[in-house]
């Protein structure tokens, strides 16, 4: 029982890493864009994140208690900061110049692994002592979370920012579903050229979703590297490969938030089973890592093979929208 | 009067329009300016970053690939292989097939060439092994590809998710099979002593001849040959294909099945020919690399020579620079590329639209002018 629960525990870990990427994911999507940067950019959102906490760290003197506000706020929104330039290049080459989606997508994740490798090789230097500092912060739970059994262990152990991302994913849900500027931008992605008929402004919700839904993904690097990865940051394409998962999820949760968040910790089981079950020898183990993608290519067929009116993407995702086209 | 005055000054600063054609040397002029500015800015970005004379930057990244003979050749052996891998891309591509498999196609045609080396290198005549070679890494780079395609032309499953992550399970079957065929330290397959492909002149040559001969070959199967032709009809319009009776399923899964055979060929070369053992980076992420050589190129195999030539020329420079100058992160080359991707991927718009800037002085003289620059 006991190693069940530590198990669930890492797969929620690994799950929310997915959920930030996917919550960012599906807001651009709704837009009518399909970011295939989404890897590339959690990799930036990561190094800025980092960076933060290197910056707040290096300006406290020496073995003083580092202030659990400051240090995620500084960070969290260092992490926003950077994964938007990211958003700010992809929504400007294909908002505004219109350019193929897919290949800009791909060029921003050139770019971001790259870009988070050197800010990560400027900041590693401290990443040893600082960041086991302040990953306890970020993985600070409520004090009594260790009283409750099972209980407090599977739902109150948490750091801050997994707590966050099932808010905002409930938050995103409600906003995309009730209230106007989200059903605007279901519109916006739906059929750009009626929302534009209707008075609303395309580019600026466009570049809106993009660039929030960046700083979502941005988030999730950091909560990667401060949580999940328990502080330590490996190499970007260890990143990239959550950043992949989480755009498939996105498929998975057919463009809806609130299916996101049982989903993303679905794949975060998938993705911890190999280490997670026993009695199997380190050959088995390696053929199993196999697992997640499969499950992914077995939904992606499921969801095409049985295709309903509700889990079809947006519209007008991918399309370029240009004003004087006919 | 007023009233008309008010309405000017709401107008925009400047508007677009799409371009009906645009001459051929102005879109080429276009794309060297692009190129041309985004070179000057990794410049600017590399002396600010690193302090480098950005002068030091452009000798280091000629002499990165000119330096030595066998670095000449290496550019040309990596061009080659890039090539092929966006060669084989193209057709889907062209199909509107967003095949971002490449990566895995390439791995799993090093895996069956790898598997046929180990228990048939040495049995068997060298000939025969070789053949065997070519026959499991294209039928192996083949089924990689034609998984996702059968997906794609049954229930319209999304293929870029599919590919991609079918690229994941290529890795992870190779990081299995090198764990159990391992025979270094550390988890690696030491080079194979037996059934690698001959060499021709030198050991860059054979692979550079297969490129040469792929790229003539596709450019007349898409320029040329009636399934080509099939391929554009698709491409454009699936509806348009129909009606004229092409079978869409058909064309899509045996476009895929050349797609991927081609990928699993540059596997045997990577394992057969060059590296003579696999790993899980065997395929270098050439199949996201190839994707910017086809796009660069706009689909053109000719072209693509160029682009192929364009980006392993930046990669193996910049890798001379951050080994020169001291810079310990890899990362450097990526954000440079990146950096040039960005550049080349904006001028289409600059191809494909026109800009107007509204002039207010030249609006009140004329409205119906457009204020045309």
């Amino acid at each position: 029982m006991g190693d069940y629960i530590v198990h669930i525990v890492t797969a929620i870990g690994v799950g929310i890493v997915f959920l930030y990427g996917c919550l960012g994911e599906i807001l651009t999507e709704k837009s009518g864009h399909l970011n295939l940067g989404i890897p590339g950019i959690m990799c930036m959102g990561a190094a800025g994140g980092c960076y933060g906490v290197s910056v707040y760290m290096g300006t406290l003197s020496n073995n003083a208690e580092p202030s659990w506000f400051l240090l995620l706020f500084i960070s969290i929104i260092l992490a926003a900061l950077f994964a938007c330039i990211g958003g700010l290049i992809y929504a400007f080459l294909t908002v505004s110049l219109r350019c193929n989606q897919n290949v800009t997508g791909l060029a921003i994740t050139t770019f971001g692994s790259g870009f988070a490798e050197y800010v990560m090789s400027m900041v590693k230097s401290n990443e040893g002592t600082e960041f086991a500092i302040a990953k306890l912060k970020f993985k600070a739970s409520l004090p009594f979370a260790g009283n409750l059994g099972w209980f407090g262990q599977i739902f109150l152990s948490h750091g801050f920012l997994v707590y966050f991302a099932i808010v905002l994913a409930i938050l995103m849900w409600f906003t995309l579903k009730k209230t106007r500027i989200g059903l605007n931008l279901c519109a916006v992605g739906e059929n750009p050229a009626t929302a534009d008929a209707a008075g609303i402004n395309v580019t600026a919700y466009k570049y809106v979703a993009i660039l929030v839904g960046s700083a979502i993904v941005g988030v999730g690097g950091l909560f990667y590297v401060m949580d999940s990865n328990n502080g330590s940051w490996e190499n970007a394409s260890t990143l990239l490969a959550y950043g992949w998962l989480a755009i498939a999820l996105v498929i998975f949760a057919v463009w809806k938030p609130n299916f996101a968040i049982l989903g993303s910790i679905l794949f975060g089981i998938f993705y911890i089973a190999p280490n997670a079950i026993k009695g199997i020898d380190l050959a088995t183990m390696k053929i199993f890592k196999i697992f997640p993608y499969l499950i992914t290519v077995i939904v992606l067929i499921f969801t095409s093979v049985f295709d309903s009116k509700n889990a079809q993407p947006p519209a007008g995702l991918g399309l370029t929208y240009f004003r004087e086209d006919r | 009067m007023t009233n008309s005055n008010k309405t000017q000054q709401r107008e925009p600063l400047f508007h677009i329009t799409k371009r009906t054609d645009i001459p051929l040397w102005k879109s080429l002029l276009i794309r060297v300016g692009a190129i041309v500015l985004g070179l000057l800015i990794i410049a600017i970005i590399c002396s600010i970053m690193f302090g480098i004379n950005p002068f030091a930057v452009f000798a280091t990244i000629i002499e990165g690939n000119f330096g030595t003979e066998r670095r000449f050749w290496i550019l040309l052996q990596d061009t080659a292989l890039l090539l092929v891998v966006g060669l084989a891309l193209i057709p889907a591509f062209k199909m509107k097939f967003w095949n971002l498999g490449g990566n895995g196609q390439v791995l799993v045609g090093a895996l069956a060439t790898v598997a046929v080396m180990k228990f048939l290198g040495g049995e068997l005549p060298d000939g025969i092994v070789w053949v065997i070679m070519l026959l499991a890494s294209v039928i192996a780079g083949a089924i990689w590809a034609v998984i996702p395609a059968i997906f794609k032309a049954f229930f319209n499953t999304n293929e870029s998710l599919f590919t991609l992550m079918m690229n994941y399970i290529a890795e992870a079957l190779v990081l299995y099979f090198v764990y159990i065929w391992k025979t270094g330290a550390s988890d690696t397959i030491e080079p194979m002593p037996m059934g690698n492909l001959p060499t021709i002149g030198n050991p860059f040559l054979l692979t550079i001849i297969v490129a040469a001969i792929i790229t003539v070959f596709l450019a007349i199967y898409l320029k040329f040959s009636k399934h080509g032709y099939e391929i554009s009809v698709v491409g454009e319009s699936q509806n348009t294909a129909k009606y004229i009776g092409i079978n869409v399923k058909k064309v899509v899964i045996r476009t895929l099945v050349l797609s991927g055979a081609m990928c699993g060929l540059v596997g045997l070369l990577l394992a057969g020919a060059i590296d003579h053992t696999m790993s899980a980076t065997t395929a270098q992420n050439m199949g996201f690399t190839g994707i910017m050589v086809a796009w660069l190129a706009k689909f053109n195999p000719i072209i693509m020579v160029l682009s192929a030539l364009g980006i392993q020329f930046l990669t193996k420079g910049m890798g001379r620079v951050q080994k020169k100058f001291g810079i310990t992160s890899d990362a450097v080359s990526n954000i440079m590329i990146g950096l040039i991707y960005f550049f080349v991927i904006a001028c289409e718009f600059f191809i494909s639209y026109k800009i107007h800037i509204n002039l207010k002085s030249k609006n009140k003289a004329k409205n119906s002018d457009g204020g045309n620059k």
